[in-house]
């Protein structure tokens, strides 16, 4: 389809960091026709979709001489990730946007795009990589080499058809590589910072996020209970508080005290010692395999949050299309709302959404 | 090579434009104030241009008022009408205006002053009997737009007019889209306000016009006795000339120029409708501008079409708003009585000189291919 001839097209998610920079710029390296695009998914006031940020992307798009366009996808990003992200809290979970994100817009949407300008791949700055298990065989989602940086946790949903259809060309680089390629290549965005919070939630407040997401439907003061039920302090809404957390309980005691539930229903904090906060194993919804389903128990290594290194486990598919994981050890802070990675060494089993933790 | 069918967006200079302009900055160097004759010739100069302006519009040349473009323009005619009715001044506009009137006119509502749009029907045209309404609750100034920037429709002016005169409201007309594409005559339209901006057809950016007729015109821009001491500061002479030449032009090409863009502009509606089904021309039941096809892609993402167009070499546009890229539907298009998703589905086509026949074949030989993506990028 390209007019430019033999050059395949390939369409570059650039956030306007660092990263999608130097993804772009190497696929420009490699020979492709790159047609950079942002996606515009959050109003004005967010950090990383920000317009702001999309100066920067276009600033990068001209230094690399590559066409580049803002695809504006605001409504449905409010619709499919901000309103549920507010109302997974204020049904008491601690819920994890990115994932979605990354499926519906950095993957779904961005992908639907290229399709429509002409190219059959989407490339992001993602670190993660994508090899295909022999020839003709299944594609695997691998572990980026930086393991400091590694983001398949956010990934996990992505299935073989979206898998075929996605380079990340950071894979095999560690951060302090892609910074000295982008000095060295004088990227507009080499020196700027990173940004490690959820873009639509500027500066971490995301009890704020919610209750302008859901006016009015944020919950009051409630008790804070312990594990029988006896109260112990107030608390400032459940929506505040997340599993495994241990600030700003206000609550006096001779131990420490952590979140182990919330209750949404009765708007009731649920703490504990920390010896009570672990979890044999978890219920999970939704579960994907990345390469083809399986019913029989498998081994893996199961990550409950971005930054959890993972704990042995037992995995045993259910027929709801969810599964049971079963630590070899508990785990601390498991989250309703989270997602379970499963590993096995480098490769990215699959996983699934958090819906409790079991005793 | 591009194809560019975005001329509503603006228009590429003309040879004899630049030409004209080039000359000015080289041989013009004075000031049109100063008594010298460096001064005198850029003077000269100036009022040539308002000549060539008032004669292409049916104006007195003493009416006409350079600006920097069709925004300040619309913006000093509203100002005059609250300026001279003071602070319970009214104003009647539409419910489909450029955002250089819609935005000001708000601005206006919230200092006070009382502003009632009028609806338009399906078809963009004007609701006469809501005018007619508005019209007699006596406001200042009725400022309606004669030729809409996104569908071409073009207003009943002569009934505007009628209604305007019966009540005794003076009326501007936002004529932007119309001046150089049809043929404008202020005297016979009966306006009071006419607004108009060189980039629109084949003149320079940052100059354009305003017509008073027989109406007090405060100064919005203090400062010197430029404009007879409306619109202070040292006159743009290059952009002025330019807008001069533009209009010299039009003057004698008008009559071709809207038979050329129709005929252009009816191929490529006849081709779309041929090869591309579900599509509907947004405006096209009525009178429109030549050169103007507002289409509605059913199902599609316009925003993708537009972008996949442009990779292919096709410059065209979506609804108005766009800001550092992004696109937020049509206002326009949702006074029309369109959705969302019926305006995110529609791209503007806009004819003007440089665009030929072939172009617009090559466009229909990619588009059927193009829409049917940019459908499955909606789906």
């Amino acid at each position: 389809m390209s007019s430019a001839g033999a050059r395949p097209r390939i369409v570059v998610g650039l956030s306007g960091g660092v990263d999608s920079s130097l993804a772009a710029a190497l696929l420009v390296e490699q020979g492709y026709e790159v047609v950079g695009v942002t996606l515009h998914l959050a109003g004005s006031a967010s950090r990383c979709c920000s317009l702001e940020d999309a100066e920067d992307a276009r600033r990068v798009a001209e230094q690399l001489g590559i066409r580049y366009f803002v695809a504006n996808y605001r409504d449905e990003f409010r619709r499919e990730v901000m309103e549920p992200f507010a109302d997974a809290y204020l049904a008491g979970r601690t819920p994890i946007p990115c994932v979605v994100c990354n499926q519906r817009f950095k993957f779904g949407r961005l992908m639907a795009r290229a399709r429509a300008l002409g190219a059959d791949v989407v490339a992001t700055g993602h670190y993660a990589r994508v090899a295909r298990d022999g020839e003709g065989g299944e594609l695997q989602l691998l572990r980026a080499r930086d393991p400091a940086k590694d983001q398949t946790y956010f990934l996990f949903d992505l299935g073989q058809e979206q898998l075929a259809r996605i380079r990340f060309p950071l894979g095999e680089l560690t951060k302090p590589e892609v910074r000295e390629r982008a000095r060295s290549l004088g990227l507009a965005t080499a020196e700027k910072p990173e940004s490690q919070e959820i873009c639509f939630v500027p500066g971490g407040d995301y009890a704020s996020v919610v209750e302008a997401l859901r006016p009015g439907r944020a919950p009051g003061p409630g008790d804070v209970v312990d594990g029988d039920g006896r109260v112990l302090g107030r608390h400032a809404g459940v929506h505040r508080y997340t599993v495994g957390q241990r600030r700003a309980l206000g609550v006096a005691g001779p131990e420490r005290l952590y979140v182990r539930a919330l209750d949404a229903a009765h708007n009731r904090v649920v703490v504990g010692p920390e010896s009570s906060l672990g979890a044999a194993g978890a219920r999970l919804e939704g579960v994907r395999w990345t390469g083809a389903a399986s019913c029989a128990p498998r081994r893996a290594l199961v990550r409950v949050r971005y930054r959890h290194p993972g704990a042995e486990a037992t995995i045993e598919p259910t027929a709801d299309g969810g599964a049971r994981v079963r630590f070899d050890a508990p785990v601390a802070a498991v989250a309703p709302g989270q997602a379970a990675v499963f590993y096995e060494g480098e490769r990215v089993l699959g996983g699934g959404w958090i819906a409790e933790a079991i005793g | 090579m591009r194809i560019y069918l975005d001329h509503n967006a603006t228009t590429p200079v003309r040879a004899e434009v630049a030409d004209a302009m080039s000359r000015a900055l080289r041989d013009l160097p004075g000031n049109p104030s100063s008594v010298h004759a460096e001064g005198a010739a850029a003077r000269a100069a100036v009022e040539a241009a308002r000549e060539r302006v008032a004669t292409l519009v049916g104006a007195a040349s003493g009416d006409v008022v350079f600006t920097s473009g069709a925004t300040e323009a619309n913006h000093a005619a509203l100002h005059a009408a609250v300026a001279s009715a003071g602070p319970a001044a009214a104003l009647v506009t539409s419910t489909a205006e450029h955002p250089s009137v819609e935005e000001a006119a708000a601005a206006l509502e919230e200092r006070g002053h009382r502003v009632t749009r009028v609806g338009v029907d399906a078809e963009g045209r004007l609701e006469l009997d809501g005018l007619e309404a508005a019209l007699a609750r006596g406001p200042a100034l009725a400022s309606l737009l004669l030729a809409n920037n996104e569908t071409g429709v073009v207003q009943d002016a002569d009934a505007l007019a009628a209604r305007a005169q019966a009540r005794g409201v003076p009326l501007h007309l936002d004529a932007t889209q119309a001046v150089g594409k049809v043929p404008v005559d202020v005297a016979r339209l009966g306006a009071s306000f006419l607004s108009a901006s060189a980039h629109k057809f084949g003149g320079p950016k940052g100059a354009g016009f305003l017509v008073c007729r027989g109406r007090p015109l405060p100064p919005w821009l203090h400062g010197g006795p430029q404009e007879r001491g409306r619109r202070g500061g040292t006159e743009n002479v290059p952009g002025i000339v330019g807008l001069g030449v533009a209009c010299e032009l039009a003057l004698r090409e008008l009559g071709e120029r809207a038979a050329c863009y129709a005929a252009l502009r009816d191929r490529l509606w006849a081709g779309i409708r041929e090869k591309v089904p579900r599509v509907r021309w947004n405006g096209g039941a009525g009178a429109v501008l030549p050169n103007t096809l507002s289409v509605e892609f059913e199902g599609a993402d316009g925003e993708a079409l537009l972008q996949a167009l442009d990779l292919e070499g096709v410059a065209v546009s979506m609804g108005a708003a766009c800001h550092s890229g992004s696109i937020t539907p049509s206002r326009v298009l949702a006074a029309m009585g369109r959705s969302p998703a019926q305006a995110r589905a529609t791209l503007r086509w806009s004819i003007g000189h440089g665009v030929d026949e072939s172009q617009i074949d090559r466009v229909l030989a990619l588009l059927p291919d193009l829409v049917a993506r940019a459908r499955e990028a909606a789906a």
